[in-house]
């Protein structure tokens, strides 16, 4: 009894060290260490952390531009607003692969499964920093204080349930990196519940980033505030995601072209194009109601200021006009199009939701919000450090690469 | 039985089936009204005690009445000074107006707020408990009046606005702000014997008032009601606000959540279901 469980205990020990071995020699950087996006990115984390020391000890304006009438600057518009809305790709991509089992476009669920979690849990992540009072941040979780009839609440919620549901999808392949077998079987059996759990708090909570603004209606100008905000939210998240993946694909296949199976590259052209077609036809649903909300209230008047020509360029130039470049493009299977359309529809979403959160939010008012040289130090970083967990994670774990077990794949 | 009967009817049946299954107290609902403060801005001199009454209150900066000619500019509530009075210079001569939080009937800073720390006190003033804020400022987005104040400059920052002396009020006291007005521009009381007198004053003096009960049916209903001698444009208030409440703008978006959460996965099994046999019969 006693030598059993000795030898069983040794060989645990042994079990333990050689997967601390395993993990230190992962951890370990690969590749060269000065690239030009090394050299560049690494100051600015470096700067970024500095800033947000600063912060924490002296306060939100020791570094940013907010004010009593612009309370949320670059890090909640563009951080959080815009990032969620940029990794909706993850949602779209698991609902066409797990839910309508469209096996065309498997070879890129996981990649964009692992940008949308990163993407959350760095952008969302990044709503720390803004928080006044972070250390209260739980307590919209642990219930004591309930805010049930806040979009926040949900907001919140929906944030962390969906990082988890993420996880959840992610994690065979982290079973599979760490050969863990019988774990991977049963993470995969859990997929097509987070996949549907996952579909379900994306459409709430992307919908809901626009349910944000609803209670601005006296701030917004009225070419942007529309009672309908969570579903233009919502279509265009479809648009911004698939964008997102054929912007982040085209580069991945450059950067990690050792990762790929050179079996797929012919492949991947004939997926961009699927992609480009998805992202016409959510654009052009996009574009309609944007057209159709602004026929209803009958808005022409607003068109003559400088405000209506600003709106006229997010919607024609950054909606109509790659709704129609990504239609050609499909139609003339010409895949520079698509990439240029899907660089404007990125734009363009960027530039609506800025304009919600800050450009057109208290438009009215005589101060103007200019995000500080150290906001957009901070915005970098983030997008830099998430640029490098993904780097290290593509390079050890089997997200690009096929898959060992590609056969079994159900 | 006319509606308060009514109330206090249901009321009591609620209380009976709340207590049967525990010994709290039975909640009186029905006899909560909310109370507020008229001010009559025809009354006002400018004297700006109420700024310095409520200063010392609150443990804020006092600001220096006699001599700091803080009149000649406008000036916003800040999170140094919860309210502020402004002359106005109208057809009517100087008017003064003073400022705070208007304790809207339904908040939309308590409506926004994940944690409730933005809180609709049940005798009505809407106060901020910082054991739950999380400083994320949705309130001061939400805020129809741009009222709550963030200190930017301090690493443990706290709202600042107008608590309408929550704690005095508690004691049976006015706000510090009422108390200290020497001409009884300001009037403490509950909302409804409020707007009786105000309709009272405008009704007996059409000459002196503008036919209109600023917060009266504002964002709908204020605690904080105004009377004026010339149209409240003039004077600096928000008038496109409507009279719709705030936390209504958000309440179809949060109906519709429980149908997406639980009628969506469903359709979506079915989706996966229909794309199952599809496959298996190609």
């Amino acid at each position: 009894m006693d030598s059993t469980a000795a030898v069983s205990g040794g060989h645990l020990g042994r079990e333990l060290r050689g997967f601390g071995r395993f993990l230190l020699r992962e951890l370990k950087p690969r590749g060269k260490l000065i690239t030009p996006f090394n050299v560049i990115s690494l100051p600015i984390i470096v700067l970024g952390i500095a800033i947000l020391i600063v912060r924490f000890v002296r306060g939100l304006g020791s570094v940013t531009n907010l004010s009593q009438e612009v309370p949320w600057g670059l890090w909640i518009g563009f951080d959080v607003v815009t990032g969620v809305a940029l990794a909706g790709g993850a949602y779209v991509i698991t609902f066409v692969v797990y839910v309508m089992r469209l096996e065309k476009y498997r070879p890129i669920v996981r990649v964009t499964i692992l940008n949308g979690l990163l993407a959350y849990v760095f952008y969302a992540g990044a709503l720390v920093f803004d928080l006044g009072r972070p250390w209260n941040i739980i307590n919209p979780i642990i219930g004591n204080s309930f805010g049930y009839n806040s979009v926040l609440f949900l907001v919140a919620w929906h944030f962390l349930l969906y990082m988890i549901a993420e996880f959840v999808e992610f994690s065979p392949v982290v079973a599979e990196w760490l050969g863990w077998k019988r774990v991977r079987r049963l993470l995969r059996s859990l997929t097509l519940g987070a996949v549907i759990f996952g579909i379900t708090l994306s459409t709430l909570h992307q919908s809901g980033l626009g349910a944000l603004f609803l209670m601005a209606k006296a701030k917004i100008h009225p070419l942007w505030y529309t009672e309908f905000i969570p579903i233009l939210f919502f279509v265009s998240s479809i648009a911004a995601g698939l964008s997102m993946i054929i912007i982040e694909g085209t580069i991945s296949h450059r950067v990690f072209k050792d990762q790929i199976d050179p079996r797929r590259h012919g492949t991947f052209e004939e997926l961009v194009f699927g992609l480009a077609k998805g992202a016409a036809i959510s654009l052009f649903v996009y574009y309609f109601f944007k057209a159709l909300i602004f026929i209803h209230e009958q808005h022409w008047l607003l068109l003559g200021d400088a405000w209506g020509v600003w709106y006229l360029i997010e919607v024609v130039g950054f909606v109509l006009t790659p709704c129609v470049l990504f239609a050609y493009a499909v139609r003339n299977r010409r895949l520079g199009v698509v990439r240029v359309a899907a660089l404007l529809t990125v734009t363009g979403i960027v530039l609506n939701r800025l304009n919600i959160s800050i450009i057109a939010f208290n438009w009215r008012s005589e101060t103007h919000y200019y995000p500080s040289w150290m906001e957009i130090v901070v915005t970098l970083m983030v997008v830099f450090a998430e640029i490098w967990v993904f780097r290290w994670v593509v390079n050890r774990m089997p997200v690009l690469r096929p898959s060992a077990h590609a056969g079994q794949e159900t | 039985m006319n509606r308060r009967e009514f109330l206090k009817v249901t009321g009591a049946a609620g209380a009976t089936l709340a207590a049967s299954g525990a010994q709290a107290e039975p909640p009186k609902k029905d006899d909560t009204e909310f109370v507020g403060v008229l001010v009559d801005t025809t009354r006002c001199i400018g004297c700006r005690s109420c700024e310095s009454a409520c200063s010392q209150q609150h443990g804020l900066p006092v600001p220096d009445i006699e001599n700091d000619g803080a009149l000649e500019a406008k000036r916003n509530t800040s999170e140094r000074q919860r309210t502020v009075v402004n002359r106005y210079e109208t057809d009517e001569g100087p008017v003064f107006v003073k400022k705070q939080c208007m304790h809207c009937w339904q908040p939309a800073c308590a409506a926004a707020c994940l944690t409730n720390a933005m809180y609709k006190t049940r005798s009505g003033p809407v106060i901020w408990r910082q054991g739950k804020c999380m400083g994320c400022r949705y309130c001061m987005i939400s805020c129809p009046f741009d009222i709550p104040k963030f200190e930017y400059d301090r690493w443990n920052p706290r709202i600042e606005k107008c608590d309408l002396c929550a704690e005095r009020i508690a004691q049976g006291k006015k706000p510090a702000c009422v108390a200290a007005c020497p001409t009884d521009a300001l009037m403490f009381g509950m909302k409804r014997d409020l707007i009786e007198v105000a309709r009272v004053r405008v009704y007996n003096h059409p000459k002196r008032y503008v036919r209109k009960i600023y917060g009266e049916h504002e964002v709908g209903g204020t605690g904080w009601l105004y009377l004026s001698a010339v149209p409240f444009e003039q004077l600096g208030f928000p008038t496109h606000l409507g009279t719709t409440p705030y936390p209504e703008f958000t309440r179809d978006f949060l109906y519709g959540v429980p149908v997406v959460l639980f009628g969506l996965p469903a359709l979506l099994l079915g989706l996966n279901l229909l794309a199952e046999r599809k496959k298996q019969e190609a």
